[in-house]
């Protein structure tokens, strides 16, 4: 069974067409990066596939439901560009929002705590409140919180985008471990062709107006992913893959406005 | 990677002087201004023969204040229960409504023009109305003026708090499938605190007024703001003087318990508990 499952999602906003016929399937444990320029609608359909918005057609399901029955069950994590902490809350409740709103008792809850800081690295930080920490260190706490509740599926809006080039080559490598420990499938959305090619399992690359899938990559690439796969003759040709795939993209698009 | 806990600063956290958010030091300056300011009017009134009608000495302000100290704290007093009334009941309801307009937006966009309209308002101009809606010897008609005058900025700050959250924050928050109740306890309403809290200074500071000039439209005799009127009517200048005195020491005493509280309650924001 496919963990997502898109069929036919057509989104407008008014006048704009953001995504036009998107049909996609993600199968279990896998890494998927939707890449794409701005305004090609990979954010969009990331909150389809989450249920925080709705398609004007077609429709999305996630573990054989539909994306709003999912949600209800908390059957995903999300994370965000920026880590959007609750600044009134410390990041041990932090980690825990998501548990008390699924009411889980204390006890539990602390022990899952304390479980997700080691998985992110963050032992002793329990107290600290989300300004004491720095950009990296702050979307860490994130992604413990997205994990806390051990969702089968893990959605990234771009959740590196705002970090320094190494902070984000070390979140690559630590994100990755945690999708080997934790077992879950995610989709992740970027701008980065290294960082899509270097991540993923599959790589969904996308071109604007309207929003559409213009290629599909399968990333070939051995698992578990180091520090020396970034320097694989294999992973260049990869990234000249994707690269080559997002200008045709792009030159389909200007060849569409050309003639008017 | 590991990094050791000791490379962030711990929360700071302290005792009284914490409370009031600076250390004494800090205040050395505001305390310098105040002592010149008094020595140089009490310096100048006595070298000009500055008359009682224009303007007291310090020193003869705070001699009256002392002599008269048991009538002028009774007046205080039931001055100041009309100003806390009025305080807690305009400011508890205006944050009342703001939740409702922010819970239901279409409500919000009809009323809070006018909102922002009555907030400019010299609401103090209806005290002689609320004096014969109720007797003006009650402290009721003191109470509506002030709960009145409170209720406006508290209202516009709470709701700009409750509507200005980061969108990606309720977001989240629908991601864990959270209801609308749990989405203002534990998002809208602390991220809108520090606003409320602004609302409610600027709220103890109307309060005090609006108590002693209600009174000056009429109101029980052992009121501050008749004790002024009548003093300064019958040219007991120093005695006037030390009810305004008090009057602003009532004022800044709320101000100071809002502060505190606001300190207690913000303590994550960096710049309450830096």
């Amino acid at each position: 069974m496919s963990v997502v499952e898109i069929k036919e999602v057509t989104k407008r906003f008014g006048e704009t067409t953001a995504l036009q016929g998107i049909g996609l399937d993600i199968e279990e444990r896998e890494f998927v990066s939707l890449i794409g320029p701005s305004g090609c609608g990979k954010s969009t359909l990331l909150r389809i596939i989450g249920d925080l918005i709705q398609p004007t057609s077609g429709s999305a399901f996630v573990n054989g439901k539909p994306a709003r029955q999912a949600r209800i069950d908390r059957d995903y994590g999300i994370v965000f560009q920026d880590a959007v902490l609750y600044d009134w809350r410390t990041v041990a409740k932090n980690i825990a929002l998501p548990l008390e709103l699924a009411r889980w008792d204390r006890r539990r809850r602390t022990a899952k705590v304390k479980e997700m800081l080691d998985l992110v690295e963050l032992e002793g930080f329990e107290s600290h409140h989300p300004w004491q920490l720095s950009g990296g260190m702050q979307q860490r706490v994130s992604i413990a919180r997205a994990l806390s509740f051990d969702p089968p599926l893990l959605l990234m809006d771009e959740p590196f985008g705002a970090l320094d080039e190494m902070t984000r080559e070390r979140l690559n490598m630590e994100l990755l471990r945690i999708w080997e420990a934790s077992g879950s499938t995610v989709v992740f959305v970027t701008h980065s062709i290294s960082e899509a090619v270097f991540l993923s399992t599959r790589v969904v690359v996308m071109s604007p107006r309207p929003g559409r899938i213009s290629d599909v990559i399968p990333i070939g690439l051995p698992q578990p992913r180091t520090a020396l796969t970034r320097e694989e003759p294999r992973f260049f040709e990869f990234v000249t893959q994707v690269r080559e795939a997002l200008h045709l993209g792009h030159e389909a698009d200007r060849a569409a406005e050309a003639p008017a | 990677m590991t990094t050791a806990p000791t490379a962030v600063q711990p929360v700071p956290r302290g005792g009284m002087a914490r409370l009031v958010g600076r250390r004494l030091v800090d205040w050395l300056p505001a305390a310098v201004v105040l002592v010149g300011v008094t020595a140089l009017w009490e310096a100048l009134t006595r070298a000009f023969h500055v008359q009682d009608f224009l303007l007291p000495k310090p020193s003869a302000i705070a001699s009256t204040f002392w002599s008269t100290r048991s009538e002028l704290w009774s007046a205080g007093w039931f001055t100041f229960q009309e100003a806390l009334g009025g305080f807690v009941l305009g400011c508890g309801f205006a944050i009342l409504v703001a939740i409702v307009l922010a819970r239901w937006r279409a409500l919000g966009s009809a009323f809070m023009p006018y909102a922002i309209a009555a907030n400019a308002i010299p609401i103090i101009a209806f005290a002689p109305i609320t004096n014969t809606w109720f007797s003006p010897l009650d402290k009721s008609s003191k109470i509506s003026i002030v709960a009145v005058l409170c209720f406006f900025p508290v209202l516009v700050n709470t709701l700009r708090g409750l509507t200005s959250v980061n969108p990606r924050a309720i977001e989240l928050m629908e991601s864990y499938a959270a209801g609308q109740v749990q989405i203002f306890r534990r998002v809208r309403i602390p991220a809108a605190l520090p606003f409320i809290f602004t609302g409610l200074k600027v709220a103890t500071v109307l309060a005090m007024i609006g108590a002693v000039v209600g009174e000056y439209f009429g109101g029980a005799l052992n009121a501050l703001g008749v004790q002024i009127l009548t003093r300064a009517r019958v040219a007991d200048f120093r005695e006037a003087w030390a009810g305004i005195v008090l009057a602003c020491l009532l004022g800044i005493a709320l101000y100071l318990a809002v502060s505190v509280v606001e300190r207690l309650t913000l303590r994550w924001v960096p710049s309450t508990s830096e």
